[in-house]
């Protein structure tokens, strides 16, 4: 399997979300495309055969910028509006631009717990959210 | 991993016979709740309807308020509706408009916990344990009968809403040209184009699929043949039939698939000019195929192959297309720019932020073959005014 970038930022840790707030907050089209975004996510990492623990991944979002990012220990450490949860190799697919963020949710590979109607309203941000994870150098475990 | 949803379709002339056989399966006899709207109560196409129902011994009752357009308060009073007389069947009766009150009405009825936003893709709503859904089209173009697809506007609010969900596509869709007949030359050709666009962007865009290309070229090639005809001469019932069928293809296509930077901009647009929303549409696509050029390039070349275009003046399949599609619209009678609609350039660009940010919260951008920036969105926008082609 490749492996990715070997001089990368492992999926699913804290410097990897920490390098996709710094991605998202260096990224005009994402600012334009999420400035009127109110809503903090949380981002499930399930374990698979691919991967073997639960990870949980922090990204504040706010009027078109990162407010924050961390790997954290539980769901409920830091509060959410948004959680999405998903097995490691379908993060993986979404993260390599191999599935659509918004179709993987309408066939469920993506599930999501918050405001639906908000986040069909932006989806124009998810795809610039998606474009901004491929830019972060990844190494899969 | 994608789903492929569809009605069983009873289609051809005479197809509202059907309705002959329908049986109650909650109650007996059994009751419907037509919903529709008072244009075509006055035409009599409701009363072919019920004439219909009648005759297999259904109960019938018309909820008549949809207007164009339909808004989310609507839809609320055709819920109440619902639940005074429990239907067994909801009949969505009309064009876009009614068919899409009349999933919304059926989601509501089924599921009184909801509110109308609530409708979404990403949940299970558990329908058909009420009723069922039959509808029939009145014009040739919108394809809600065979989609899933419900936008209605908020009128508090002042915004339309993209809502749906798989299962509140139609059990039954009644596809009969003889109820299409008696369009108006200018509906004809707003409607024809509509599904002109659906199916070309459906072949277009990032979601195609293997089941959907065949639906969106066997559909383009029709229209590009039979709309024309249709306009022309309204008697022409082989050209009536063509379409009809042609836009329920579309319609099975695009659902399926999706629609994409046409319609995102044709939405903007008309909501902001307040633009027929085939004719605002219609008028986006040949710009959009000329932009998607760069990376839709082998998509474009299939299409032209299978519609049968050659290249005109300029070379290229993407270029072949969009020319295709612009004669098509002129020939009809419909403006390929902006500017023929009579909205002066000053009033268009003091719009054009908005028009650009409504572009760009619309569901349909992210299925695009090229993705525009803001600045692309700009330049395209200004050339749908000036008529200019897209050479970015």
């Amino acid at each position: 399997m490749d492996k990715g970038d070997p001089m990368g930022f492992e999926f699913p840790s804290d410097a990897w979300i920490k390098e996709l707030s710094d991605h998202l907050n260096q990224s005009a089209s994402y600012e334009r495309s999420a400035k009127d975004w109110e809503g903090d996510f949380v981002f499930v990492v399930e374990p698979d055969e691919a991967y073997a623990e639960t990870a949980y991944l922090f990204l504040g979002l706010h009027h078109g910028k990162s407010t924050g990012a961390a790997r954290v220990e539980s769901q409920d450490e830091r509060e959410a509006a948004f959680v999405i949860r998903a097995p490691y190799s379908i993060w993986r697919k979404v993260i390599e631009g191999d599935l659509d963020p918004i179709r993987g949710m309408m066939t469920r590979r993506l599930k999501l717990s918050g405001n639906m109607v908000k986040i069909m309203r932006y989806p124009r941000a998810a795809q610039e959210i998606v474009a901004c994870c491929a830019e972060v150098p990844t190494d899969w475990t | 991993m994608w789903h492929f949803v569809s009605p069983e379709i009873v289609f051809g002339e005479g197809a509202l016979d059907s309705l002959d056989e329908l049986r109650g399966w909650r109650s007996t006899p059994g009751r419907a709740l037509i919903v529709t709207d008072t244009t075509l109560l006055e035409l009599g196409l409701v009363d072919r309807v019920r004439s219909r129902l009648h005759t297999a011994g259904m109960e019938t009752h018309v909820f008549d308020a949809v207007e164009p357009e339909p808004s989310v308060q609507t839809v609320q009073r055709g819920r109440d509706v619902a639940e005074e007389v429990a239907p067994d069947w909801i009949v969505g009766l009309g064009g876009g408009s009614p068919m899409d009150a009349a999933k919304a009405i059926w989601v509501l009825y089924e599921r009184p916990d909801l509110e109308p936003a609530d409708i979404n893709p990403f949940v299970d709503l558990g329908l058909r344990e009420k009723a069922r859904l039959i509808t029939i089209p009145t014009t040739s173009g919108t394809g809600a009968e065979v989609t899933w697809a419900i936008v209605l506007t908020d009128n508090v609010e002042g915004r339309k809403m993209g809502l749906g969900n798989r299962e509140n596509v139609a059990d039954i869709a009644i596809v009969d040209p003889y109820m299409a007949a008696g369009m108006p030359p200018r509906l004809t050709a707003d409607t024809g184009l509509d599904a002109l666009t659906h199916a070309t962007e459906g072949y277009l865009c990032t979601w195609h699929t293997d089941l959907t290309d065949g639906l969106c070229a066997q559909a383009a090639r029709d229209i590009l043949r039979y709309l024309p005809r249709a306009v022309a001469d309204g008697d022409d019932l082989e050209a009536r039939e063509h379409m009809h069928h042609a836009a329920t293809a579309a319609g099975l296509g695009f659902g399926n698939a999706m629609a994409s930077l046409a319609h995102a901009m044709g939405h903007a647009l008309g909501a902001s000019f307040h633009i027929p929303h085939g004719r605002a549409v219609s008028l986006c696509l040949p710009y959009t195929i000329e932009f998607a050029a760069r990376e839709a390039a082998e998509r474009c070349v299939n299409l032209v192959q299978l519609l049968g275009l050659t290249d005109g003046q300029r070379t290229g399949a993407a270029l072949a297309l969009a020319d295709g599609v612009r004669h098509l619209v002129d020939e009809v009678g419909n403006p390929t720019r902006v500017s023929q609609l009579g909205i002066d350039r000053q009033l268009f660009e003091t719009q054009l932020e908005k028009l650009i940010d409504d572009a760009f919260s619309d569901t349909q951008m992210v299925t695009a073959p090229r993705s525009p920036s803001y600045q692309d969105l700009r330049r395209l926008f200004l050339c749908t005014y000036t008529g200019d082609a897209v050479d970015f």
